[in-house]
């Protein structure tokens, strides 16, 4: 029992900033129908961003995380402007392309600059550890828990309730009737991608306080495309339903399935996951059920 | 479009792949030439065009499942992977002569092609995008873990060997490999031609449309998953007997999108486009490997990862332009220089 209250919170805890990512990837499908497969790189290079102002540049956490904030939001307006805005009107194949390719730009940028040394935060939560259920339990583990879900929430808020939302979500129901209603869809694109920028780059600190920094974050990353597809495309609380879900289920599978099949199920098991969803739910627990013709 | 003076006066002859005899004189110069090339040109040269055949069978092969049939497939290296390993157990622990471990290699992987082509029962498009993502991970891990290749040890296999004839040199592998191609390159050329390849293309261009001409879908997209599948399989197993030592890592998710750029580089969708894109990113891919280092060395404050990072950015660019400014690829680009160059000095 106490090893699987220990997965289950640590599962919880990554699982978390996988539904921090995962909302960053899903605010952008919901608005422009892009789906954004350099959502990993984005996460890399935010947590590389920050890590670069605290350990190189000697800044006090906080403010490093306020810059890596910004140069989050920064690449991810960069990237609508000069990449994604020249293909509107192109099919969703191509789009699809342009992600994939941009992460593969992206990954030889952030290798250029930072390399493959993996690096660390400094220590700016308290050190200690809780006991839940049995199980000891990192307080910053918890605080990244707490801090995904937050943001998640404020996330979600902003989007279900908030007046200037509702051109995002006009946008998203349709591009040609938003902009018959006076809504600038291409900003509405540079709003959402630039939220999304720095959302990923919070989530990319999150994910690099509870495994370090280094070049596999991308791959890392990627899974919260798993994770937003369990939960439905569409839908904003899927998103979080979905990170939570893939989170504990993979650190469930490294404790249970490991012993078994000889070690690093993690790496797949989200994607295993995501194909028995797609064969029995292709629209995730939370999705629009459209029905299209094959 | 036929050259001046060309008429078609039977149907034989409209469906003839070259018309003219110019087309079969450049043909077999061109072969002949590709033939010859380990007579006059060193290890290097040899070694570049075999890697070039690598790619143009992975992105022939991706062009037919993408490009004509237009299902996405991201997993291609982890079916090249497939192939690779499974031509390297056959020849090297079951004793199985190559000849027959190759094309064993091609079905096996496209066998697992269509187990990741299943749900395109279900779903279409991003969905089965994210199946073939999940295929990469999946293979890749099972390649990781099984013991029969090894785990991530690695494994060695055996040169080829056809009939006594050990294909160890560079010259030898490079006939081979160039042979598979060119004789892989004409098939698929022939298939897009055939009752198979069309339907592929009603596929793509409207499905519904497609079924309601009658075109069995879903049979025929498993069978796009499974000769685009079975192209990687061969490539990877001639892979195997080209290094002769095989890892998991190898084949990363990285080369699968670097063969959707090549074919987005060469366009989508035509014969030509995959060959063209795979000679300019190798082409791209060794001016990486002598510039970069050099631009390292010039420039220290850069820092040592220069040389590994700049080629990824290269690349990444230049899909990135192909894809604003030429979606349709080196094809179009060609295609409208031909015409231009034919019309001149008339615009059209």
């Amino acid at each position: 029992m106490d090893k699987f209250m220990g997965l289950l919170s640590n599962g919880l805890a990554v699982g978390g900033v996988y539904a921090c990512v995962a909302l960053g990837f899903t605010l952008i499908f919901k608005a422009t129908r892009v789906f954004n497969f350099a959502v990993g790189n984005f996460v890399c290079i935010g947590a590389f961003l920050v890590w670069t102002c605290a350990v190189q540049f000697h800044l006090s956490m906080v403010v490093s995380i306020l810059l890596g904030l910004v140069g989050g939001g920064a690449l991810g307006f960069l990237c609508d402007r000069l990449f994604v805005r020249p293909m509107i009107g192109q099919d969703i194949l191509s789009i699809i392309i342009m992600t994939l390719v941009l992460s593969f730009f992206l990954n030889g940028l952030a290798m250029l600059i930072w390399g493959s040394v993996p690096g660390v935060y400094p220590d700016y939560l308290p050190r200690g550890s809780l006991g839940i259920g049995g199980a000891a339990v990192g307080t910053d583990i918890i605080f990244c828990f707490v801090a995904a879900l937050v943001i998640a929430g404020l996330i979600a808020l902003y989007f279900e309730r908030a007046k200037g939302s509702l051109a995002m979500r006009a946008t998203a129901e349709d591009h040609q009737v938003a902009q018959a209603a006076g809504i600038r869809v291409k900003n509405i694109s540079t709003l959402v991608w630039t939220v999304a920028g720095a959302v990923c780059a919070i989530g990319g600190l999150l994910l690099g306080t509870i495994r370090g920094i280094d070049m596999y974050l991308p791959e890392f990353g990627l899974k919260v495309v798993p994770a937003v597809l369990i939960g439905g495309l569409e839908s904003i609380s899927g998103a979080v339903a979905g990170g939570l879900i893939i989170g504990v289920l993979e650190k469930l599978a490294s404790g249970y399935i490991n012993p078994i099949v000889g070690g690093g199920i993690e790496t797949c098991f989200a994607y295993i996951v995501m194909i028995i969803f797609i064969i029995l739910k292709p629209h995730g627990l939370f999705g629009l059920k459209k029905i299209e013709r094959l | 479009m036929l050259p001046c003076g060309t008429y078609n006066r039977h149907y034989s002859e409209d469906m003839a792949i070259l018309r003219t005899r110019s087309h079969w004189g450049l043909l077999m110069a061109f072969l002949f030439l590709l033939a010859a090339i380990p007579l006059f040109a060193g290890y290097q040269w040899e070694n570049l065009i075999t890697l070039i055949c690598f790619y143009v069978i992975n992105a022939v092969g991706l062009n037919i499942l993408l490009g004509y049939t237009g299902q996405v497939a991201l997993g291609q290296a982890a079916f090249m992977a497939v192939g690779a390993y499974t031509s390297g157990i056959l020849t090297a622990k079951a004793g199985i002569p190559f000849i027959l471990a190759l094309p064993l290699a091609g079905m096996l992987a496209g066998a697992a092609g269509i187990m990741f082509g299943l749900p395109s029962m279900r779903v279409k498009g991003f969905y089965l995008a994210l199946v073939t993502l999940g295929a990469q991970f999946i293979i890749i891990y099972i390649m990781e873990h099984l013991e029969i290749t090894g785990g991530t040890d690695g494994m060695t296999c055996d040169f080829a060997s056809i009939g006594g004839l050990v294909l160890d040199t560079p010259s030898k592998i490079y006939w081979l490999v160039m042979v598979v191609t060119v004789i892989l390159v004409f098939l698929a050329m022939n298939l897009m031609r055939t009752r198979v390849g069309r339907a592929f293309i009603a596929i793509r261009d409207n499905d519904i449309a497609a079924e309601v001409l009658g075109v069995n879908i879903y049979y025929y997209k498993l069978l796009a998953f499974f000769i685009g599948c079975f192209y990687s399989g061969i490539a990877g197993a001639l892979w195997a007997h080209y290094t002769t030592s095989l890892h998991p890592s190898q084949f990363p998710l990285h080369n699968g999108i670097l063969y959707l750029g090549i074919i987005v580089v060469g366009g989508m969708g035509t014969m030509f486009g995959p060959i063209a894109g795979a000679v300019v990113m190798r082409g791209l891919d060794e001016i990486v490997m002598i510039v970069f280092p050099k631009l390292a060395a010039a420039f220290p404050s850069l820092g040592a990862n220069m040389a590994p990072a700049l080629g990824p950015m290269a690349f990444g660019l230049v899909f990135i332009l192909f894809l604003i400014f030429e979606p349709r690829g080196i094809a179009h680009g060609w295609g409208r220089l031909k015409s231009s160059v034919e019309h001149w000095p008339f615009a059209y």
